[in-house]
């Protein structure tokens, strides 16, 4: 039963025990790593649609590779899935390995995106306008746009029930789904979650950011005096959250801790924040709560820094004003720069940055950064830095005024 | 304490702006008239059922974010509006912290399909003013802003029976104490690509749209109340489970207790697509209230008004406790029990 459901005096500690992603800078952790601790840039031009007419030209995308991993998975179901469907299950793939998780009838699947498989509603809609008598594939496309489809087939893939969660909170999603995810294990709703976050670039998203003006026509410099806009990227991170006593029962190696979730909503605008980033600040202190920590044990903040005028602004003053006399030497960046916005990815992939710097004890810099933001109180990482760290938190904002938080913890 | 009251409901529908015409529409036991809907492209028109104007205009239209919002988003705030009733007065001053989970399937297509329509005839003029329009969680966001509410606010996406997800996920959010009150609705716009879609699987269904919203606490108004007594599993359809194996067991689930009397169920007079619900739902004995025969297919507003008509049936002495059944277009067999309490 979904309702009613026990109460659970405590909560339960969540764990991370597996991760999986796929961006711009390649597939799988390792490589992903690698390439936010240098601070790599994985910006091309865009090969996916036609981008003559439009005001920008280039973006991070992926590059997948010809055969998806095995699995349990029927060849029509892996014929029908889209690029999108396709990023998600090479991360979930990694994911569910490096956690060595076996089917199970009750596993719950929580995902944030914002477009699900749009490049099959734009193959629809074109065949409904050009060539309208035809049926020719059109049923599919209308089943496999649907992000729920996306959902099942991981389900199938690996052989579990669900039930199925799909938030679409914009660019706070994969971090809402996230957060969602944690609330359930540490509320003793599951034992373990499925969770993350994808979408894959599309012609419709690329020309709305680009009809915004919202994309940079230079570089993305998140936290720059001179930033000028965002890039846009396509990508997945998936992680396994379970609690720790399931993990400890089953000898899984804990790769570190989900320890605290805020949301919150800006009714400011429909695609600006407040200036003062009163739900962002919000937001933050909902997950400092949760997490029961303050903010001068926070090591890094992975900033939702989308480069844009407007987003960076707001943020810079919400983490000044959370933050407060710890802002000076809080170690914040944006990894933006390096894989684009992911949209409903972000906020995933974002929290596995968190995750990767927390093992490795390096802090990812902005390495697009010229001219630091005088806004800023706060330190931006520029260059590639180690650190000692035990918390990190990361930000995720959306159109709509979707705030969410997530704060992790180093496992050692 | 671990109950949850609907504390109101709200509906739009193409029987009209409100719950008692969608009640007064139920009661006619007919189907609502269809209207034709141009299909670029081809001689014959598509045959759905859409909301009527509505008269007068609601003051909220005139709100700055809604002036240009799509029909959906209208739809989700009225229904949201008419589901708060007073509550919605004593928003704006932080003493209520108000939930909102709005569930869309097809979501805001009018502005998508319009934004990639001037995206393909020439990108670079396609309008800014209507791609933040297209995103799914633009009608949670007006519905948000309208109110004045900053608390916890999720749009889910999915087939129809995530309105029942949304029902339990709004329940646990009470219960936690992360909201005071929580809005669940769902809603869904008309389209002639969402009516071309559906007719792709069959030309016996009418797709209409409209909203319906569920107004949930923990505590209830004085007098008869109606309670949510159960959300059963969200039961995939899979590799490993059909949809008619999917329906049986969201069934099997429900308890008996409490002697429902009433179901409301899915079906919608298209044999193809009643198929597995009919058979889960054989031997039910009770009363059949049938909203998509009347409605038509809202896809995600049509579990909402499922649920409503169950609840006012409860609300108005006729029933003591009442079943939903949905059975999903291509995801979940899911089902809810509603029960009338006189505390």
């Amino acid at each position: 039963m979904l309702f009613p459901v026990p109460h659970k005096a405590e909560f339960s500690r969540v764990v991370i025990t597996g991760a999986g992603v796929i961006t711009a800078l390649g597939q799988g952790y390792k490589v992903n790593a690698e390439g936010f601790r240098s601070g790599r840039v994985a910006m091309r031009r865009v090969t996916l649609f036609d981008v003559s007419r439009q005001r920008v030209k280039i973006a991070a995308e992926a590059d997948l590779p010809p055969e998806l991993p095995r699995t349990s998975l029927r060849e029509h179901q892996i014929h029908r899935m889209d690029r999108a469907a396709r990023l998600l299950l090479l991360a979930a793939h990694e994911a569910w390995q490096q956690a060595g998780w076996t089917p199970s009838p009750d596993l719950p699947l929580v995902l944030g995106t914002t477009s699900g498989g749009m490049s099959l509603g734009q193959d629809y809609y074109r065949q409904a306008i050009n060539a309208p008598q035809s049926r020719r594939q059109q049923a599919t496309r209308v089943l496999h746009y649907q992000a729920q489809r996306q959902g099942l087939d991981l389900a199938d893939a690996f052989g579990f029930h669900g039930p199925i969660t799909i938030i679409a909170n914009a660019c706070a999603s994969g971090a809402n789904a996230i957060g969602h995810a944690w609330e359930l294990v540490r509320r003793g709703r599951a034992q373990r979650v499925l969770t993350g976050g994808y979408d894959a670039l599309s012609h419709l998203v690329f020309a709305g950011f680009d009809s915004l003006q919202a994309l940079s026509p230079t570089q993305c410099r998140p936290f720059d005096a001179h930033r000028d806009g965002l890039a846009l990227g396509e990508g997945a991170a998936v992680l396994t959250l379970e609690t720790l006593e399931y993990a400890r029962r089953r000898h899984a190696e804990i790769l570190g801790e989900l320890v605290g979730y805020g949301a919150a909503t800006d009714s400011h605008h429909l695609t600006q924040p407040h200036p003062n980033g009163d739900a962002a600040f919000a937001s933050m202190t909902a997950a400092g709560a949760s997490a029961r920590i303050a903010p001068d044990q926070i090591g890094y903040i992975n900033a939702h820094g989308t480069g844009t005028p407007l987003n960076d602004g707001a943020e810079a003053a919400a983490i000044n004003r959370w933050a407060g006399a710890r802002a000076g030497s809080l170690p914040v960046s944006s990894t933006k720069f390096s894989i684009g916005h992911l949209l409903g990815g972000a906020g995933a992939v974002e929290a596995l940055v968190c995750l990767m710097a927390l093992r490795g004890q390096w802090l990812p810099p902005t390495s697009t950064l010229e001219t630091p933001e005088p806004a800023c109180a706060f330190p931006i990482v520029r260059a590639p830095t180690d650190a000692k760290l035990d918390y990190a938190l990361s930000n995720s904002f959306g159109f709509g005024g979707a705030n969410a938080t997530l704060i992790l913890r180093r496992w050692a | 304490m671990s109950r949850i009251f609907v504390r109101g409901e709200g509906a739009v529908s193409p029987a009209g702006w409100s719950v008692a015409a969608l009640r007064e529409a139920m009661a006619r036991d007919e189907p609502l008239p269809m209207k034709e809907l141009a299909r670029p492209g081809w001689d014959r028109s598509l045959l759905v059922r859409t909301v009527p104007p509505a008269s007068p205009r609601p003051a909220f239209m005139s709100h700055a974010r809604l002036r240009r919002a799509s029909p959906i988003a209208h739809y989700a705030v009225a229904a949201a509006l008419e589901a708060l009733g007073a509550d919605a007065a004593g928003l704006a001053n932080g003493a209520l912290r108000l939930g909102i989970v709005v569930c869309v399937m097809s979501g805001c297509v009018n502005y998508s399909r319009r934004f990639y329509n001037e995206t393909l005839k020439d990108p670079a003029t396609a309008s800014p003013v209507v791609f933040p329009e297209t995103v799914f969680n633009a009608p949670a966001s007006h519905l948000a802003a309208l109110l004045g509410t900053t608390a916890i606010n999720y749009t889910l996406v999915g087939d129809p029976g995530t309105v029942l997800q949304g029902l339990a996920l709004a329940a646990d959010w009470l219960l936690n104490g992360q909201v005071d009150g929580c809005l669940v609705v769902g809603a869904e716009e008309m389209d002639w690509i969402t009516a071309d879609a559906v007719s792709r699987f069959t030309s016996l269904c009418q797709v209409s749209d409209g909203a319906g919203a569920l107004y949930l606490r923990r505590d209830t108004a004085q007098g008869p109340a109606v309670e949510l007594r159960a959300v059963t599993d969200s039961c995939l359809f899979s590799n490993h489970q059909t949809r008619a194996q999917a329906a049986r067991r969201a069934r099997a689930e429900l308890s008996a207790d409490g002697a429902p009397q009433l179901l409301c169920d899915g079906l919608q007079g298209v044999p193809r697509m009643d198929r597995d619900e009919a058979a889960a739902w054989h031997d039910w004995s009770g009363a059949r209230l049938s909203v998509k025969k009347t409605l038509g297919e809202g896809l995600m507003a049509a579990a909402a008004w499922q649920c409503i008509a169950a609840v006012d049936a409860l609300r108005h002495g006729r029933f003591a406790a009442a079943n939903v059944s949905v059975v999903g277009c291509n995801q979940q067999a899911i089902a809810a029990q509603f029960a009338r309490t006189g505390s």
